[in-house]
């Protein structure tokens, strides 16, 4: 089975190149076939390397200890569940699981992602076959999961005990799944920036992978704290450790992300800084894996100390230094759509959280790199440890408190209140869509009428729909829109299941229709 | 005052707090993390080195050096980088990753007294082989 593993590992490598030497050259342009390619050779890639899962997980259940990465983390008496995560419990598995898992994530990202970014997908799956390679590479050339040992000996050295916890089951692919799938908004954004299609089309089509990138970062530090708790007997949840900052920090700019993503969709700024964003949150979690393997920051957690550092050193470098070029080669084409209106407004609010939140990623990155920094310039190791994070991070952890209770409070210079009410039709000039902007259905606030029959809805969430045309009262077009977005006498589950979809209501559109009132979702749905 | 002054006059307040925190913190929180041999030759440099400051030790274990006063909470040991050895007083619980049954990697935070016996303040013992046993060197 390692002969098979390590030759679908080449195959794999030498796909990821070809698709990446495809993808940017950019000879696909108008060659559907070539673009059809490409994207098959991601399929591909995954399938190679679902191949060499499979074979590095059947060495592992049929206890091969002549191959080393078995020997070395499992042993005959080891239960099943470890043995089953051994897969991810060393250096050289969790290299293997890296990759799988993001050429997976890129393979549904081909899959699902709608057919009007088809544009943007072969430079999406350029991006993410280079880093698919570069992982295999890093496993062929340094860290080889399928070598064997001279000999076989009797008996594995088993987990280490300490790791022989549920938290190992569960913990690492979590955390795993929340760094590996920022790479995908990643490839969107730099997707976005090869092809200028600098619009919000990027962002529409990344909002669910940012949002699932977050969610397993936060279970996976979640998770971490607690095993932590329970094993290794810090007395406290966090310890500020380098190894837990790392998972942090990309954490921070992921969450700054997910805010400002909402300012461009909505108003068109920030356009730079959202790019800047992702392509940190990326570099972050290369980052993170870098300062983990390399040993170059005394942690508690001590991994193997390798030459597998310098491979992401260098990967981090060489990919910080092209995608900021990139960026800064589309810097004018950039501009914000919308100066920014007052300094009491949702936006600044956001901006402000923004800050914070890398105010706070900056602090803890430069904490964690201070013992280096002051050797480099000192010549002495100076550490910082739990006090300077807390008390740096404890002012700003309160100051973005306050700011998460003002945001949603703040609708004082709400940008819609300025702009002329357009009639929506299929394609909307500003996104303020009726269905998607009240979910709730909860209630309005007030009626605002922007003449020519069109009237604003603004829901006690903050949230405001715009209702154009129609002869019947807008009041009743909102309650009885409002109505059926909370299906009538519905189950609780099946009401929610509606708040989530809203746009795709036929009720909705439905009540809404009745009213003579149409509703536009950015080109999905339109009555009248 | 145009909005977008305002917002830089707010953000550089942000920036700059910031940034003075770090610096604040790093000054009066910082601390030298030495191997003993460096700590032996700061100490032997400049005498008063270590009444000013408090720093953090890297080191193994002695192996057999560790007694432990269950009653008192205290436990006595050596810590050594093959160089220097210092012993070191604790009075607390130190984690269960701390044994002396081999070379085990330790980090001691503390001050150095005028008797040369280390009062540490935290042991933390890195957790083992997280991943793969540190090949010997």
């Amino acid at each position: 089975m390692t002969l098979l593993g390590q030759f679908a590992l080449w195959a794999a490598f030498l796909l990821g190149l070809w698709c990446v030497v495809l993808s940017f050259s950019g000879r696909w342009q108008g060659r559907p076939d070539l673009s059809a390619t490409i994207v098959r050779s991601v399929y591909a890639i995954c399938g190679c390397l679902l191949v060499a899962s499979v074979s590095l997980w059947k060495g592992l259940i049929s206890h091969d200890f002549n191959m080393e990465y078995v020997w070395a983390y499992t042993s005959s008496n080891l239960p099943s569940a470890y043995i089953f995560s051994a897969f991810w419990a060393g250096q050289k598995g969790s290299l293997l699981f890296w990759a799988v898992v993001l050429s997976l994530f890129a393979s549904v990202a081909q899959l699902l992602t709608p057919r009007r970014f088809r544009d943007l997908m072969p430079y999406v799956a350029g991006v993410t076959s280079a880093v698919v390679a570069f992982f295999v590479s890093v496993m062929l050339f340094a860290a080889n999961p399928f070598e064997r040992l001279g000999f076989t000996p009797a008996d594995g050295r088993g987990l280490n005990p300490q790791l022989q916890n549920v938290g190992m089951v569960i913990h690492p692919p979590m955390l795993y799944l929340g760094y590996i799938s920022i790479t995908i908004p990643f490839a969107f954004a730099v997707a976005a920036l090869l092809s200028r299609r600098l619009d919000v089309g990027w962002l529409h089509a990344i909002r669910k992978w940012t949002l699932v990138s977050w969610l397993f970062l936060s279970v996976g530090i979640t998770l971490g704290m607690w095993w932590a708790y329970v094993e290794l007997g810090w007395g406290g949840y966090w310890a500020w450790d380098p190894v837990e900052n790392a998972s942090f920090l990309p954490w921070l700019t992921m969450t700054a992300f997910l805010h400002s993503v909402m300012i461009q969709e909505k108003r068109g700024m920030l356009k730079r800084w959202n790019f800047g964003l992702i392509i940190g949150s990326f570099l972050l979690s290369i980052f993170g894996t870098f300062i983990t393997r390399s040993g170059v920051i005394a942690s508690v957690h001590s991994f193997t100390q390798s030459n597998v550092g310098y491979f992401f050193l260098g990967f981090l470098v060489v990919a910080a230094v092209l995608a900021y070029t990139l960026l800064h080669t589309r810097w004018g084409l950039l501009e914000a759509e919308v100066q920014l209106e007052s300094v009491v407004s949702r936006e600044a609010a956001f901006l402000f959280n923004n800050l914070l939140l890398v105010g706070i990623a900056f602090s803890v990155l430069w904490g964690t790199l201070f013992p280096i920094l002051s050797e480099l310039v000192r010549g002495t190791k100076i550490t910082v440890g739990p006090p300077f994070f807390n008390r740096v991070n404890v002012p700003l952890g309160l100051l973005l408190l306050a700011l998460t209770g003002i945001g949603p409070a703040d609708r004082l210079a709400e940008g819609v209140h300025r702009q002329p009410a357009a009639p929506i039709r299929g394609a909307t000039p500003h996104r303020h869509n009726y269905a998607r902007r009240t979910p709730s259905g909860r209630g309005a606030r007030s009626l605002r009428h922007h003449g020519s029959g069109a009237c604003r809805i603004r829901g006690r969430n903050g949230r405001t729909g715009v209702l154009s045309g129609g002869t019947s009262p807008p009041a009743n077009a909102w309650r009885d829109a409002a109505g059926c977005a909370l299906p009538a006498g519905g189950e609780k589950p099946a009401a929610l299941w509606g708040l989530h979809r809203p746009r795709r209501d036929p009720d909705l559109l439905r009540g809404l229709r009745r009213h003579g009132v149409q509703a536009g979702t950015g080109g999905h749905a339109e009555a009248g | 005052m145009r909005a977008g002054r305002k917002f830089i006059v707010g953000a550089a307040l942000i920036v700059g707090s910031v940034g003075f925190m770090i610096a604040e913190g790093v000054k009066q929180t910082g601390v030298y993390f030495l191997t003993p041999a460096e700590l032996a030759a700061k100490t032997s440099a400049d005498p008063t080195f270590v009444d000013h400051v408090g720093f953090k030790l890297g080191a193994k274990v002695v192996p057999g050096s560790v007694h432990r006063y269950a009653s008192a909470q205290r436990i006595d040991f050596k810590v050594s980088d093959g160089i220097k050895t210092y012993p070191v007083v604790y009075q607390g619980l130190v984690p269960d990753t701390f044994t002396d049954a081999s070379d085990i990697e330790v980090v001691v935070e503390g001050r150095l007294g005028e008797d040369g016996v280390i009062r540490a303040t935290d042991v933390l013992a890195k957790c083992g082989s997280r991943y793969e046993a540190v090949p010997k060197a």
